[in-house]
């Protein structure tokens, strides 16, 4: 399968931070296609391990976030129509308009709704979450008896192709990071590999890198690399950007390991991948700043997707940037072998 | 009724051939014609008083003004859409409806008062996913239209989400009277360009020289959280709704008088919309040659020209009702 075809899977699936159930169930039943074990940890992350030939080849670990933004459910008004607390970081003015699904004892549908321009005079404001609410259409009484306070209410869109490898859908960040784990292991499917290859979807990276810090602790892997998008260029926006259907984007900097990073570098170079380079000169803000000093430390690389319109209801990226960024690792990931020296 | 049918068609304002051309289909009269303007005119002979009953076919959307450089589409809007909606929509461009998306600058990127600045139209462009304007070119022209992805969704208690029920249940419902026999002369006309001024009524009225007309509305409804009682306008589920007076016209008293009386008859329930914004095509009919007695109904609809908006379908058969039996007793109105 292709990455665009394992992203519409993914897509399909919720799971905001800390309720990742629906997409865990699912990343687990395609990580089984693949891996000789697959478990989930405490904090719900899914780990599946390929088995190498050779133990003593350092294993590499291979992760992407499977946790999605989404709303709470704070409070049921006499309307019937729900307040809403933000889970992890968006815009509010994204929201206005917008489909929604609750998730109470059976799933709902609703709509965030928007005042017409008939009945607005004068300045327009951004609306304030704790001004907007879900109409779900029902009675105060009918609600309750359906949604609890702690309910979750998740985005409403549909993968959309566009022109080209482009596409259009909720959550690329990080469901395309898990396409790349997933079509990287569908590509090593037929090596012989000396390393154990570890595929991993984290849980609640949005709101702060937790199941990566678990995860890694407890595998401690030979080397990482995380797979998470970072901002494509767009209208407005090209200082902090790069453009979508030019490769990957490896970064650099103190929070990857530049040993591990120059090799894949030169992979790309000796194979003719297009990546791009960034450069960050601390945090990263994805879950390679926790993997890093996880347990004793694991050496760590960073590869991005370009994606325009991060945490807005619709993200677009060229699938093609997928595809390149999964050849990449795959072809590293055969490269390890016994007495491979990561350290300095 | 074919709500569900009519929503799904994409016409905006000066582009409503998908519409017209599904009810040419349908439309049960004795003569079928599309004057100049592009309106629809189903005329049912009758020997009584000249009705004309209409419903508008366009919706709001979008026109594509400029394709950039980097393949990005540029819009402006054909009617009144509030900028707050568009930010993240999936929009359908065309009669190959290419999906886009409407661009959104991420929010860790927005800088300073970015972050709380309500977005200007000017800032917003479609996304087709081009690589350039060359790729875009193949796909959009300038000129083209677009409309929200808003899919025909029933939920909650009797209700549906949908883009577009203004005025496409007002079609639907003409669709259904029209089936209907009548003694009265009458003129099933779909109107075009609603949304930019009452411009196809205006042409439609000044052909049919009507004696009376009704038009067949969506019209908003604000009964949610945050709106005190005297700003709701109308109420979801509180049946059909009249207008007294709005932006546009004023309707005529003993037409109101009439209908009034006759959903107390006929036991259908009805509401009065208690704000005087908005127009309707009632505006431009009232006025055209030497005048016309209007009213209006209409079927309550939150959210309206958004691409959720939402109504009741008790509400639109409460219109449908309505209509139905003030139409087959208006010869006896008094009128």
């Amino acid at each position: 399968m292709t990455t665009s075809e394992y992203l519409e899977i993914l897509d399909s699936k919720y799971g905001v931070s800390g309720n990742e159930k629906e997409i865990r169930t699912c990343v687990n039943e395609l990580f089984s296609k693949y891996c000789d074990e697959v478990s989930v940890d405490t904090l719900g992350n899914v780990i599946g391990i390929k088995k190498g030939k050779n133990p003593s080849a350092p294993s590499l670990m291979i992760e992407g976030h499977m946790d999605e933004l989404g709303l709470m459910v704070s409070d049921i008004t006499e309307e019937g129509s729900l307040k809403f607390v933000p889970i992890g970081g968006f815009d509010p003015k994204v929201l206005p308009g917008t489909e929604v699904t609750i998730h109470g004892k059976e799933k709902l549908f609703g709509v965030i709704g928007a005042k017409p321009p008939h009945l607005i005079s004068g300045d327009r404001k951004v609306p304030k979450t704790t001004e907007l609410c879900v109409d779900t259409g029902l009675s105060k009484d009918d609600v309750s008896s359906i949604v609890r306070i702690g309910d979750i209410i998740t985005f409403n869109t549909a993968y959309t192709k566009l022109d080209g490898d482009m596409v259009a859908a909720r959550c690329i960040d990080d469901r395309g990071g898990i396409a790349i784990v997933l079509r990287v292991l569908e590509l090593l499917s037929n090596f012989e590999i000396e390393n154990d290859i570890i595929a991993v979807a984290t849980v609640q990276e949005e709101v702060g890198l937790r199941g990566a810090k678990t995860a890694a602790s407890h595998i401690q892997p030979g080397c990482a690399i995380a797979i998470d998008v970072c901002h494509g260029t767009s209208p407005g926006v090209s200082d902090e950007a790069f453009p979508c259907g030019k490769g990957p984007v490896l970064t650099m900097g103190p929070n990857l390991h530049s040993k591990m990073t120059r090799k894949l570098i030169e992979i790309a170079k000796r194979d003719n991948i297009d990546i791009q380079l960034e450069v960050c000169n601390g945090d990263t803000g994805t879950d390679a700043w926790e993997i890093q000093v996880a347990g004793m430390g694991i050496p760590t690389s960073l590869l991005s997707i370009p994606v325009r319109y991060m945490h807005a209801n619709y993200e677009i990226a060229d699938t093609s940037d997928m595809e390149t960024a999964a050849k990449l690792i795959a072809t590293f990931a055969t490269t390890l072998k016994e007495g491979d020296c990561l350290c300095w | 009724m074919l709500v569900k049918e009519l929503t799904s068609l994409g016409a905006p304002s000066g582009f409503e051939d998908a519409v017209r051309n599904f009810i040419k289909e349908r439309a049960t009269a004795d003569e079928i014609y599309t004057d100049s303007m592009g309106n629809l005119i189903c005329h049912k002979k009758g020997n009584g008083k000249k009705v004309m009953v209409a419903a508008h076919m366009d919706e709001v959307g979008l026109i594509i003004t400029e394709i950039t450089e980097k393949g990005f589409l540029k819009f402006s809007t054909l009617g009144g859409i509030e900028t707050a909606v568009l930010c993240s929509k999936k929009v359908l461009i065309g009669e190959n409806s290419v999906p886009g998306i409407i661009c959104a600058k991420a929010i860790h990127l927005q800088k300073g008062d970015e972050v709380n600045s309500p977005l200007k139209l000017k800032d917003l462009c479609i996304d087709i996913g081009a690589n350039d304007k060359e790729s875009a070119e193949k796909l959009i022209q300038m000129g083209d239209y677009a409309v929200f992805d808003g899919v025909f969704t029933p939920f909650g208690n009797n209700l549906v989400k949908s883009k577009a029920l203004d005025d496409r249940v007002g079609c639907a419902i003409l669709l259904e009277l029209m089936k209907e026999d009548y003694e009265s002369d009458m003129y099933f006309t779909f109107t075009v360009q609603e949304e930019v001024g009452l411009r196809g009524a205006q042409v439609a009225a000044f052909n049919i020289k009507p004696d009376i007309a009704l038009v067949v509305e969506g019209t908003t409804c604000s009964d949610v959280y945050g709106s005190k009682p005297h700003n709701q306008v109308t109420n979801l589920g509180g049946g059909a709704v009249m207008t007294a007076v709005d932006r546009a016209a004023i309707s005529d008293k003993n037409y109101y008088d009439f209908i009034m009386k006759t959903a107390k008859e006929y036991d259908i329930k009805l509401q009065i919309k208690r704000t005087t914004m908005g127009g309707t095509d009632a505006g431009a009919i009232q006025r055209s040659g030497i005048g016309v007695k209007t009213a209006v109904l209409a079927v309550p609809c939150r959210y309206i020209h958004s691409p959720v908006s939402v109504m009741n379908f008790d509400d639109a058969d409460c219109v449908y009702k309505l209509a139905k039996a003030v139409l087959k007793n208006i010869e006896r109105s008094g009128l």
